[in-house]
């Protein structure tokens, strides 16, 4: 299978005056993990936020599984099976882990309860904080909740961005263990600017700088490729 | 234990005692009776306010916004009820508790529907316009006001009315000497029964509890599929909807 869920094509978005996002261009492809990575302010969470209409593009298409989506609502897109785990997690602190997942939940049907059900075997901290408030988790704790309420739909794609910022080591490598897990069940698309989490998960990276993609290929060969990786991401084979 | 720590540990029991000998002060310099008397209409005075700012509450509670207009709305309901009254004068003034009930919730019901239709309208037109900036809202809204108010004296004049009661809530019981009007009784109990549904509606239903996140973070409550715009436009109708209680 070689079929794209995603592309995005030739996108302009701005924040206020500031024109981010300048005419990208990408696909990501349904049987992959994308990694989007570059430098702070490259554009890779305004990315995500254009694909869910949190930002909507002032040009270009986005097409999602061959349907355009760039003049849709958020609360539309989500309604396509799109998943969407922010960088400061969105979490609902006054309301318990419970409220978060009734929140999350679009349908009460049965498929929806059984994914609920995986969903907290696969985060089992989540079960043990089922009705205390979702302000008191940690941050691992939290980054969880987040995921667990966007796969928790029917989600043929989801959307995370960064989700290793400030976690600790063990705890990513928690998350890298989840995200190779939900590949199975949704195509995913990261932001991540942790190397180490965007080469075990990711299958295929488009680098942005300057919010346009100035390389793409397969994670193998970036791994590799140490040039590239300190030209684009300024990290050095002894960083990672 | 040293003082700070009782304190510590009984701060809710403390407050509770203080609250009560603070209820119970006035009873020094008074009858019981008398005390009773005014207790209930002070309770029944502030479920009427409850019942008022219940909508001013929720609205600016779970949507952020300064409604200066909730006051015309109040005033708006009241009109709605008295023109119903005014059509079902004979129920009010008939022997029946069903019929004068029956007029009753009619008014509340239609001054609710009319109220509510109109928070949409506002809520659509022009509130929408102003989320997020307080000055925007408070200039706004008051000037809302003053269309409303002058759109009441349109439609019906400019002198003040007496709005009717009906028949089963007019007078007094008498409880062991001490004088209760029935229509304070009443605003108690109806102040209590609204606060116990909205209390209801926004802790146990998923309605209510997806409002609460869209008021901690309304993106992410889009971002889930929820149409949060829709959602809001409801609660404004239900705050000012809750203000023709009164």
């Amino acid at each position: 299978m070689n079929e794209t869920i995603l592309k995005v094509e030739d996108a302009h978005t701005f924040i206020g005056h500031h024109h981010i996002l300048q005419g990208l261009s990408f696909e990501a492809r349904a049987d992959a993990v994308t990694v989007l990575i570059g430098r702070n302010g490259a554009g890779k969470s305004t990315t995500l936020r254009t694909v869910m209409g949190l930002l909507p593009a002032s040009q270009g298409k986005i097409i999602y599984n061959g349907q355009e989506i760039q003049n849709k609502k958020p609360y539309e897109i989500a309604r396509l099976g799109i998943g969407f785990v922010p960088e400061d997690m969105g979490i609902f602190a006054n309301l318990t882990v419970e409220e978060n997942m009734r929140v999350a939940m679009l349908l009460e049907d049965e498929a929806t309860h059984q994914r609920l059900e995986r969903t907290l075997e696969m985060f089992k901290d989540l079960k043990n904080f089922w009705r205390a408030q979702a302000g008191i988790l940690s941050g691992g704790q939290k980054q969880m909740l987040a995921i667990a309420r966007a796969i928790v739909n029917e989600t043929s794609l989801l959307l995370i961005d960064e989700p290793s910022k400030g976690l600790a080591p063990i705890i990513v490598d928690a998350l890298i263990e989840a995200i190779n897990q939900i590949k199975g069940h949704s195509v995913v698309l990261l932001v991540e600017q942790n190397f180490y989490m965007a080469s075990c998960v990711g299958d295929h990276f488009f680098i942005l700088d300057d919010g346009l993609v100035v390389h793409s290929g397969n994670m193998a060969e970036l791994v590799d490729d140490d040039k590239l990786k300190s030209r684009y991401l300024g990290i050095s084979k002894a960083e990672i | 234990m040293s003082s700070e720590t009782i304190l510590k540990r009984w701060n809710n029991e403390l407050t509770i005692a203080g609250a009560g000998l603070l209820f119970l002060l006035p009873l020094m310099g008074m009858t019981a009776k008398t005390y009773l008397t005014l207790t209930i209409a002070g309770l029944a005075m502030g479920m009427l306010l409850f019942l008022v700012a219940s909508g001013v509450s929720i609205i600016f509670g779970l949507m952020d916004v300064l409604n200066f207009a909730h006051g015309a709305l109040f005033a708006w309901g009241a009109y709605v009820g008295f023109s119903v009254f005014g059509w079902l004068r004979g129920w009010l003034e008939a022997d029946s508790v069903l019929l004068n009930f029956g007029a009753f919730f009619i008014a509340i019901l239609a001054a609710m529907a009319a109220v509510g239709i109109l928070g949409i309208i506002l809520e659509r037109v022009i509130i929408r316009r102003v989320y997020g900036n307080h000055l925007f809202q408070i200039l706004i809204t008051f000037g809302t006001t003053i269309v409303l108010v002058e759109l009441i004296r349109v439609f019906w004049g400019p002198n003040d009315e007496v709005m009717a009661v009906p028949l089963t809530f007019r007078g007094n019981w008498d409880l062991f000497d001490v004088i209760v009007a029935k229509y304070r009784i009443i605003c108690i109990f109806i102040g209590l029964a609204v606060y116990t549904v909205i209390q209801l509606i926004l802790k146990n239903t998923k309605l209510g509890t997806i409002v609460r996140a869209g008021v901690e973070n309304r993106e992410m409550v889009q971002a889930m599929g929820h149409n949060i715009f829709l959602l809001f436009t409801g609660v404004f109708a239900v705050g000012a909807g809750l203000a023709p209680h009164a």
